[in-house]
């Protein structure tokens, strides 16, 4: 598809001796359990397809188990692929030469490891001009991309630390700034805030959105959470053993949940606070109003202010202009997950 | 008759077990056995014999004697030994340089300033008081009963063989941390090197080189020594946190910058604890190794073996321990303080 930043065209990756041989195996129908069984030979990704747009945050997302680190080590190449293509601004990353495949990682992608993975023997500072010290840049210049990259998320002044002597949340904001002072258009980040405990992994999320509306990269972030994954994503990619099992617009992956394992995924969370007022508004009807609502409110504060009366009817607006109108009926309706909803017609 | 005489019979190899059969010399079993009074031959024939080479001659001369393996063994050695020497003797040359140059400097040095430098290398090292104080006891100590000189002797060997330990083995154990290949190949070498009685070390040694040369003694040293430095260094590469590695990748850093900014600080206190080890085995070898001319205290230890002056050997053997403690606790110092570093970040 012509604009998308990082195009994954049929990528498979099974772990083996003669993984290529296997490739056509799997393509002919073969799969996981018999590949295992029979061939030994691990399948960890299979026919993945997926377009991530500049300027976007993709996420992927999946159980343990499901291949999403595999897939993020794809793109940079951590982890070579059995057969598949994944094009970089129409470049294919695999048929690069070691030295080019050097220069993707310094100047197009950079990366945010789960575990932060800090040089424990540099100070913050120096953690996060690592990049800028891998392409050769001079002293001042790192001291200075540095300390701007620190100041951004937060850290400034704790720059002549040492990485263990902060915690996880800013061990983790380190990671990022260094992900930052490489000034690459892509930024991978593989569980990067999975090893964070709950309230401070809400502030990584708000800052990380605080920084991509500002800098606009292209994000591809890998979670298992499926909350971090609706409240971050422009595009939702959901694995399930290596495949792709439904992926898009999120508000539309849970109002409309392609098989059981979705459904079961979305089942658990609170739709009320994630759902937005956009995804379930109808074309203006009605002919008189109870109030207006912003588009991009979730339904929880919608509730809040219909104080639960479901007979009202809301205008809703998105920039000033009028786009549709929600009943509190059909809020209710949202609220309970599909499946249930499609049983209770029946 | 000998034993075993029947076996050659049954199976007709008579003729060609005395095709050419020269009387040869008595073994010193045979000959202890004539002389006792019984004739040898009997006194074989009495019980059943394991049939060893001797008693095979015996049987049919055709068979070699054990001497003459090892008489082969010495003929083979000292026929390559020439062509050996073309080779290792300009290379090794240099080893020789060094320890002499190191015993003439240790030596050449005044105490007045030679206590000062080495307190101040235990300072700097280890960066502890009560380490440094140690020292400067133990050197006045060494001083006062007049084993001062054989003392630097040892230290000198000891700080050369050392040194070329870790800057041989060091490049090794990189080269085997990268490379599955190689540590399957190497781990054996290391196993039998460090396996080996240390007496062993001196025999081909002695044959190779002349006793006078100092040479003989440092590769003895640094074989036996290095062992522990190429195993630390390898498995502290490879203990490197894979998470770390894996950033390193991500940001594109080359092989070399990985080996230094990541792998080696990160492996130091592994590698400390292998120079640690390498500089108590010089300590340890350097003692044997004056039984082929090394000089220092393991000569004196060396004369009260021989001569049975037992107070000399005691004093020397203390002399010794005090060495080891003292080298022991300023690298064991040096390591923890690269520990603590690395913990404290």
């Amino acid at each position: 598809m012509p604009g998308a930043k990082i195009a994954i065209r049929n990528l498979y990756k099974i772990f083996g001796p003669r993984d290529r041989e296997m490739v056509a195996r799997v393509k002919g129908g073969t799969g996981k359990r018999d590949l295992l069984e029979n061939h030994a030979h691990v399948l960890g990704l299979q026919d993945i397809n997926v377009d991530m747009q500049p300027g976007e945050i993709t996420v992927i997302m999946g159980l343990s188990g499901s291949g999403k680190s595999t897939l993020i080590r794809h793109l940079n190449r951590l982890i070579e692929p059995s057969a598949g293509e994944v094009l970089v601004d129409g470049q294919d990353v695999l048929k690069l030469g070691p030295a080019e495949l050097q220069k993707l990682r310094r100047k197009t992608m950079s990366m945010v490891f789960q575990k932060f993975a800090l040089l424990p023997h540099r100070t913050v500072a120096q953690n996060a001009a690592m990049p800028l010290f891998v392409q050769g840049a001079p002293e001042g210049m790192r001291v200075r991309e540095a300390e701007k990259w620190l100041q951004r998320v937060g850290l400034g002044g704790y720059g002549d630390r040492y990485p263990s002597q902060l915690s996880g949340g800013m061990q983790q904001r380190v990671g990022i700034a260094r992900a930052l002072a490489a000034n690459t258009d892509i930024m991978l980040m593989d569980e990067a805030f999975s090893a964070l405990d709950p309230l401070i992994r809400t502030d990584m999320q708000d800052l990380l959105l605080e920084l991509q509306r500002e800098l606009h990269k292209t994000i591809v972030f890998i979670t298992h959470d499926l909350d971090e994954a609706l409240k971050l994503a422009d595009h939702l990619v959901i694995l399930n053993d290596g495949a792709v099992v439904q992926q898009g617009d999120p508000q539309h992956i849970l109002l409309n949940p392609a098989d059981p394992y979705i459904e079961d995924f979305v089942s658990d969370i609170n739709r009320a606070r994630v759902l937005r007022v956009r995804s379930i508004a109808t074309p203006v009807q009605a002919a008189r109003f109870d109030g207006e609502v912003e588009a991009d409110a979730n339904l929880e504060s919608l509730i809040a202010t219909s104080d639960g009366d479901t007979a009202r009817i809301y205008r809703v607006r998105d920039n000033g202009e009028i786009i549709g109108q929600v009943d509190m009926k059909d809020l209710v309706k949202a609220l309970v997950p599909s499946v249930r909803t499609e049983k209770g017609e029946k | 008759m000998a034993a075993y005489d029947w076996f050659f019979d049954a199976v007709g190899l008579r003729a060609w077990c005395d095709a050419d059969a020269v009387d040869t010399p008595m073994s010193m079993a045979e000959l202890l056995a004539t002389t006792r009074g019984g004739d040898a031959a009997n006194a074989e024939e009495g019980g059943f014999l394991f049939p060893s080479l001797d008693v095979l001659h015996g049987a049919c001369p055709a068979i070699g004697q054990t001497r003459d393996l090892t008489a082969f063994l010495e003929e083979g050695f000292l026929a390559a030994r020439d062509e050996l020497r073309i080779v290792l003797d300009p290379i090794t040359q240099p080893l020789s340089w060094m320890l002499d140059g190191a015993l003439a400097l240790f030596q050449a040095t005044p105490w007045w300033l030679m206590i000062p430098i080495l307190l101040f290398a235990a300072w700097f090292a280890s960066r502890s008081r009560p380490v440094t104080a140690f020292v400067a006891a133990v050197l006045i100590f060494f001083a006062a009963i007049d084993h001062y000189d054989v003392a630097m002797q040892t230290l000198a060997i000891v700080f050369v063989c050392t040194s070329l330990s870790v800057a041989i083995g060091v490049p090794i154990g990189i080269g085997m941390s990268r490379s599955d290949l190689a540590q399957r190949l190497i781990v054996p070498i290391l196993d039998l090197l460090q396996t080996l009685p240390t007496f062993v070390y001196l025999i081909p040694l002695i044959f190779l080189f002349s006793v006078t040369e100092s040479k003989l003694y440092g590769i003895a040293i640094i074989l036996y020594a290095i062992v522990p430095v190429i195993r630390l260094t390898d498995l502290g590469i490879r203990l490197v946190d894979r998470d770390v590695i894996e950033a390193a990748d991500a940001f594109g850093m080359t092989k070399r910058q990985k080996l230094w900014q990541v792998q080696l600080p990160l492996a130091l206190p592994n590698i400390m604890a292998g120079v640690n080890q390498t500089i108590m085995m010089s300590l340890a070898m350097v003692v044997i190794a004056s039984l082929v001319s090394a000089p220092g205290l393991g000569v004196l230890v060396l004369r009260g073996i021989r001569n049975l002056e037992l107070g000399v050997g005691i004093v020397a053997g203390i002399g010794i321990v005090l060495l080891a403690v003292i080298l022991d606790r300023v690298s064991k110092a040096a390591l923890s303080r690269v520990d603590k570093q690395g913990k404290a970040r």
